[in-house]
């Protein structure tokens, strides 16, 4: 049970993890996500599911070195055994033919817009993705998003790599030069954040899915609660997607830095 | 409900009527009821030990003896899974403790967690005839749990009859008090139990939720064991309606499922500043402390540790988590409540507790709004001092503000306990299951059946809120009714 069968470095903080969930193989949903303890005396800790393969009995994590916990996780190596892993938890993303589709990905944010890019593109839509990262060698599945997307833009901040710039500028360009019907964004609070104002701007409907602070992952302990129209709502049962332009994210920045 | 009384101590053996005639009914009454030996309040508060100590050996066997054992004894009625109490209670008395366990498990797959958490003095003890005497209730509740100990601490498990294995099976939804009680039920009844649990411990809310210095998990354990000993399977790590569909249960073989998945969802008032840092719910401040052990050394779960500590509202878990803050080193712990102390739901034995243990009761107060640092820490409390009113429809008198008088109090954790509601998880993964606008399970009263003829449901899920007890005799009813249902 969650035995981890295949790992690879991404970087040298980030990690992919191919983890044995038969289950939730199956019954996973471009969206969900999983919680996952390391260890006996671990934390639960949320992870966005970013593939499956049902016939070997699959899940993929990609998981980001930022503390104890998931520094435990990152630190299993191909053999071992995640003590727990639960789900798929969450609401499945809305796939649907929109038209023209930006799915904007920041940091390890790309993992779980894989499978959205993935299903938006099997529905039929025009997909341009635009990846960013600080520097070239945090990039990450730019191969796997390739063979879904029209287009591949990458923006990094140092310019290592593709477009210097930020994500923001990657995704202002698609939104001058073309329609766009919807904009996925996933990755760090704050890159949500400014896509969000961007797009507000040009009044284009925008997705984003949170990660915030949890314990259960079902509802029970309300850690993950943003306020999205004014109104408190819970990550895990309501989310993790929300409509972006909606999201008090100088809030969930803030509860994020609860236990700091 | 109430059926099943058939015993293995019923009224007219010859031991309970010698037992009637050994002691005249003054001399019981010239009795005074026994005292619960508790750890002292100063030490308790220095560590997670249980506050009951339990009752001894020769201290039980003369509160058993207080016992009239009456022709028509009302505890009974008065106790959710209708226990043959005054059964129990004279086993007691004629020191077999082991039988006396043997008819708590008749009726209570979880009596060491029921002789502990039970409102007694609402239910079983509510009854008793000492109260027409002006005379305190036969301590009902403690001897419960005595014996229930003796069995577990003595290591043979008084087993209840199973029957023949009747290769059914049914799936179980969460394994809380309703699940479990559920559970031993059916696996009595020969059928193949599994029970499914979204976390990663079995027990539910025994287990996340009432802290260890009022329920031990090794107690609870316990009673987990003997219902896997009796074939009960457990499976972690499993949320149905994510996990698996209803569908894939049917695929699975299940031919019937109770749903007993809890109140999840926690409330909050909708006050100003509620998402501050330092707020939080009972839940997840419990869950953070009880099931992932956080503040404990070498366990990874964090929990914010509040000097001056807040817990709004006035029922068990707002005492649990106020004595939870007291052992995590908070200076002042306060309970916000808007009523009285009448009016409050917990437990008087929590409510005593907590005030031994140093705790404020700020009764008839209530919070009006959260103030921040720049960090977005919570650092004050402004509330309301309430009086109370007018009677209002149901007879009690519901709270006014009083005008003007508005008071701020420095905090850095506010914990909010003002209730919960039911877990849509599994509402809302199956379509054609009917929901109340509540959000709770719509069942049949008189059979826990869902308006799925294989869905049967109990507990808070059903009650939207309710107690461990209340959850356990849903769980019993609904097993009676869907035994009956699939056998024909």
């Amino acid at each position: 049970m969650n035995r981890i069968v295949e790992k690879e470095h991404f970087s040298q903080n980030v990690v992919k993890l191919v983890v044995e969930a038969p289950a939730i193989a199956r019954s996973r949903r471009p969206g969900h996500f999983v919680i996952v303890r390391a260890c006996e005396h671990g934390e639960r800790i949320p992870l966005t599911i970013a593939d499956s393969d049902t016939e070997r009995g699959t899940i993929t994590l990609v998981v980001q070195d930022v503390g104890v916990s998931t520094g435990k996780i990152c630190g299993l190596e191909v053999g071992e055994s995640l003590t727990d892993v639960v789900g798929p938890l969450g609401q499945a993303t809305h796939i649907e033919k929109f038209g023209t589709v930006v799915c904007c990905g920041g940091g390890v944010g790309v993992a779980p817009l894989l499978p959205i890019i993935k299903g938006m593109k099997e529905a039929g839509n025009r997909v341009i993705t635009v990846l960013a990262a600080r520097t070239k060698d945090l990039i990450i599945l730019e191969e796997q998003v390739a063979p879904y997307s029209d287009e591949v833009i990458i923006m990094t901040d140092d310019g290592s790599y593709g477009t210097k710039g930020l994500v923001t500028a990657g995704v202002e360009r698609v939104i001058q030069r073309e329609a766009v019907d919807l904009v996925v964004t996933i990755g760090p609070a704050i890159m949500m954040k400014f896509v969000s104002l961007l797009t507000k701007k040009y009044d284009v409907p925008t997705m984003c899915s949170l990660n915030t602070i949890m314990v259960d992952g079902t509802g029970m302990c309300g850690a993950c609660r943003v306020t999205v129209d004014g109104k408190t709502k819970f990550v895990c049962i309501d989310g993790p997607e929300f409509d972006a332009h909606k999201v008090d994210f100088d809030e969930m920045m803030m509860r994020l830095r609860s236990y700091n | 409900m109430g059926k099943n009384n058939t015993t293995s101590a019923p009224r007219d053996a010859q031991w309970r009527e010698e037992l009637r005639k050994s002691t005249s009914a003054k001399e019981r009454a010239a009795i005074q009821r026994v005292k619960m030996p508790e750890l002292s309040p100063a030490y308790r508060v220095t560590c997670n030990e249980e506050v009951n100590q339990g009752l001894s050996a020769e201290a039980a066997v003369l509160e058993a003896t207080r016992c009239m054992d009456c022709p028509d004894p009302q505890c009974v009625t008065g106790c959710p899974v209708n226990i043959n109490i005054p059964g129990f209670i004279k086993n007691i008395q004629r020191g077999e403790f082991h039988k006396a366990a043997l008819v708590l498990k008749e009726t209570s797959a979880l009596p060491a967690v029921c002789g502990r958490v039970c409102p007694q003095e609402k239910q079983c003890e509510s009854r008793c005839i000492y109260l027409k005497m002006k005379k305190e209730p036969v301590a009902i509740g403690y001897l419960e749990r005595f014996a229930a100990d003796f069995e577990r601490l003595s290591g043979l498990h008084a087993h209840p009859e199973v029957e023949e294995p009747n290769g059914i099976k049914i799936a179980v939804v969460g394994s809380g008090p309703a699940g479990l009680s559920f559970a031993g039920d059916m696996i009595k009844r020969g059928y193949d139990v599994t029970v499914f649990e979204a976390l990663h411990e079995i027990g539910g809310v025994l287990k996340y939720g009432i802290p260890e210095f009022r329920l031990p998990n090794a107690v609870v354990d316990v009673e987990i064991d003997s219902l896997a000993s009796l074939g009960v399977k457990f499976v972690k790590d499993c949320i149905v309606g994510k996990t698996y569909s209803y569908d894939d249960l049917h695929d699975m073989g299940f031919k019937g499922i109770f749903v007993g998945s809890g109140a999840g969802l926690p409330r909050f008032m909708g006050i100003p500043g509620e998402n501050y840092i330092g707020v939080m719910s009972c839940n997840e401040y419990l869950t953070r402390i009880n099931l992932m052990c956080a503040g404990r050394e070498g366990y990874d779960t964090p929990v914010l540790r509040g000097r001056n500590v807040a817990v709004i509202g006035g029922g068990n878990t707002a005492m649990d988590a106020v004595r939870t803050a007291r052992r995590m080193g908070a200076e002042r712990a306060m309970v916000v409540y808007r009523r009285g102390e009448a009016e409050m739901p917990a437990r008087v034995e929590e409510v005593k507790h907590a005030k031994e243990e140093g705790v404020e009761f700020m009764t008839l107060h209530n919070p009006l709004e959260y103030i921040s640092d720049d960090k977005g820490q919570v650092k004050t409390m402004r509330v309301q001092r309430m009086e109370l009113g007018e009677p209002d429809a149901s007879g009690r008198r519901s709270p006014v503000p009083v005008e003007g008088a508005v008071e701020d109090i420095p905090v850095d954790l506010v914990i909010v306990s003002v209730g919960v509601s039911p877990n849509p998880l599994i509402p809302n993964s199956i379509s054609d299951l009917e929901v109340s606008r509540r959000g709770t399970i719509v069942v049949d009263e008189s059979t826990m059946r869902s308006s799925l003829p294989d869905i049967y449901a109990g507990g808070d899920i059903v009650r939207g809120g309710a107690t461990v007890i209340l959850a356990m005799g849903d769980g019993r009813h609904a097993a009676a009714s869907m035994d009956a249902a699939l056998r024909g």
